[in-house]
């Protein structure tokens, strides 16, 4: 093998790792700032206590923190039932049938849509005729995108599961649905709760579907028709502000939202793990 | 009876998981429906001409697409200028190059980045990017301004902001899809080209990369779907100007920013209407893109089998 093509291979197999390098640059400067600016600020006070007005020190995101549980928890109760739901048609009813190859091919393209577009859509069908900004309005957005993201995640899931065991079902006389409630669901329950956990974390960092639905709060939210403050409009909102005060506290909300994501995504990876381990 | 009733159980079961299928197919038709309904005012009024003026002035009631068009166009291509080398460079290092266990680790990074909220990457485009591009703008400059894509004053929010921040959030979108692209190509075709006598390198660019270049082609058009969308962290960078400039450090305003920036302040219905059209369009492309993608990643086993 001559030198040339030899030297090519050695410095063109090398550009890879060099491509690997420069992609966690970036991931190791966010997270360093993340923890150096964000730490500073985060205290017991920051979760507890509301905003203060302008040119006040102090305070924090109490409001926002439960904000957003309020809007990703409503979002889930109308998302995930209709989402695994939608898996489950697709997954047992749904393999071959026209409805169900336009359910997969739709699911796939809503994931695709772009969040403020379903914004926009909420408040036209929410914000509107409530005439307010709501918890609901928000919620509502943010199951739009669950709903899809679960029906492709539930049906995957679904499809792991050897058909012999549901056969194993049948040929013991149980009627169909009873097989797929009592024996497919629950083989198939690890993937499908990692599935919502990784869907109630994308929908949690959400920022854009928010803006004009759940809106924002300096206070407490007045009950659930009416604007409520969440984490993510809460950073982006003292991070373009001109205070500094604020820009900092956005950096204490981003780790507290870091934190969250981070802690659904862990749940998924130990949960997960110890069930194969099992096996 | 109890056959018959469990029979009921069945069908009202089938009916029920039916029906949240439906409600899948529904909100993909209310989504339309509405973005249509909700712009047919901003439709009748401008026509056409919407998408080809230039002029966005709330105040004179004048609305044209044109400088977000550009400024989404223009900032979705840089990213993926920067992100589709990067990105293909990383998926060839963890499906061609690295040992499993670094694989895992990598694979893992990649992951972490993805699930990142975009408003955080919007935080540190603020406070870390575009102290970064003040800082170097002059650097450039000194060497290239002669350029027009380099001139202009060290604003810092810039469309060249918007594109790395992009670039950053489409990576792990555009390489853990070529990386399944690639994990695609059977071990007999790399084997076959090794035994032939070619190096690494050469069996990763004349055998692995062509033999399943449509699945890196889906990963790039679903990248680019990805970034015409973003919103946020695009909006905290770029500037929010409505103009068209060609130069990487002026500020410019991309179709979702726009809607972000103006929609809950916007009281005249004929404003309103437009924001909306520009969702439209927005929701039209990405749509498209969408239906694109998943054509071009159909896989074509057999014709890569009988090249060889």
């Amino acid at each position: 093998m001559n030198l040339r093509r030899k030297l090519v291979d050695k410095t063109m197999t090398l550009i890879p790792l060099l491509c690997v390098i420069a992609t966690i640059i970036p991931l190791i400067s966010i997270s360093g700032y993340l923890l150096y600016q964000g730490i500073s600020n985060l205290n017991w006070a920051f979760l507890t206590e509301l905003p203060k007005p302008v040119g006040e020190p102090g305070g924090g995101m109490a409001n926002s923190i439960v904000g957003t549980g309020i809007v990703v928890g409503l979002a889930g109760l109308l998302g995930i039932p209709i989402g695994i739901l939608a898996g489950i048609y697709l997954a047992e009813y749904g393999q071959q049938t026209r409805l169900g190859k336009t359910v997969r091919f739709i699911a796939d393209v809503l994931l695709g849509v772009p969040s403020i577009v379903i914004g926009i859509v909420a408040y036209a069908v929410v914000v509107v005729p409530m005439q307010s900004f709501s918890a609901y309005a928000g919620a509502f957005a943010l199951a739009m995108m669950l709903v899809p993201f679960l029906t492709r995640t539930t049906e995957e899931a679904l499809l792991t599961v050897p058909d012999n065991i549901k056969e194993a079902g049948l040929a013991l006389g149980q009627p169909y649905w009873r097989v797929v409630t009592g024996i497919v669901l629950r083989a198939a329950k690890a993937p499908i709760f990692t599935g919502v956990m990784l869907g109630i974390a994308r929908i949690a960092g959400e920022t854009a579907p928010l803006l004009f639905t759940a809106l924002n709060n300096r206070f407490w939210h007045q009950g659930l028709t009416g604007p409520i403050s969440t984490l993510t409009i809460q950073i982006y909102n003292y991070a373009i502000s001109p205070f500094q005060d604020w820009n900092q506290q956005a950096w204490s909300g981003a780790l507290v939202l870091i934190i969250l994501v981070t802690l659904l995504n862990l749940i998924v990876r130990i949960s997960s793990r110890s069930r194969y381990t099992q096996r | 009876m109890k056959q018959r009733s469990s029979g009921a159980v069945d069908r009202i079961f089938k009916l029920l998981t039916t029906g949240a299928a439906l409600i899948v197919l529904a909100l993909a038709g209310m989504i339309l429906y509405q973005l249509i309904t909700q712009s047919w005012t901003s439709i009748k009024a401008y026509g056409l001409g919407f998408l080809a003026s230039d002029v966005w002035d709330p105040v004179f009631k004048e609305y044209g697409a044109l400088p977000f068009i550009f400024g989404t166009v223009a900032s979705s291509l840089l990213a993926l200028l920067i992100a589709v080398p990067l990105s293909l460079g990383v998926a060839i290092f963890l499906s061609e190059i690295a040992p499993v266990r670094i694989r895992k680790i990598v694979g893992f990074f990649i992951e972490v980045l993805a699930s990142i909220p975009s408003v955080i990457y919007g935080l540190w485009g603020v406070f870390v990017l575009i102290p970064l591009i003040r800082r170097f703008q002059p650097v450039v400059q000194n060497v290239l301004g002669f350029i027009p894509i380099f001139q202009g004053p060290p604003y810092g929010y810039s469309l060249l902001a918007a594109g790395v921040i992009l670039a950053i959030m489409i990576i792990p979108t555009i390489t853990s899809l070529s990386r399944d692209a690639l994990n695609g190509v059977p071990n007999h075709q790399r084997e076959a080209s090794l035994a032939l006598g070619a190096t690494r390198w050469e069996t990763i660019r004349r055998v692995v990369l062509p033999y399943n270049k449509s699945g890196i082609v889906a990963a790039v058009i679903l990248g680019l779907g990805r970034a015409l969308g973003e919103t946020m962290a695009v909006t905290m960078v770029i500037g929010n100007q409505p103009q068209i400039n060609w130069s990487l450090f002026m500020p410019a305003q991309t179709m979702a920013s726009l809607i972000a920036n103006e929609f809950s302040e916007a009281t005249e219905a004929i404003h309103l209407s437009a924001l909306v059209e520009i969702g439209l369009i927005l929701f039209l492309v990405t749509f498209i893109l969408n239906i694109i993608a998943r054509l071009a990643v159909k896989p074509r086993k057999t014709k890569g089998v009988s090249k060889l």
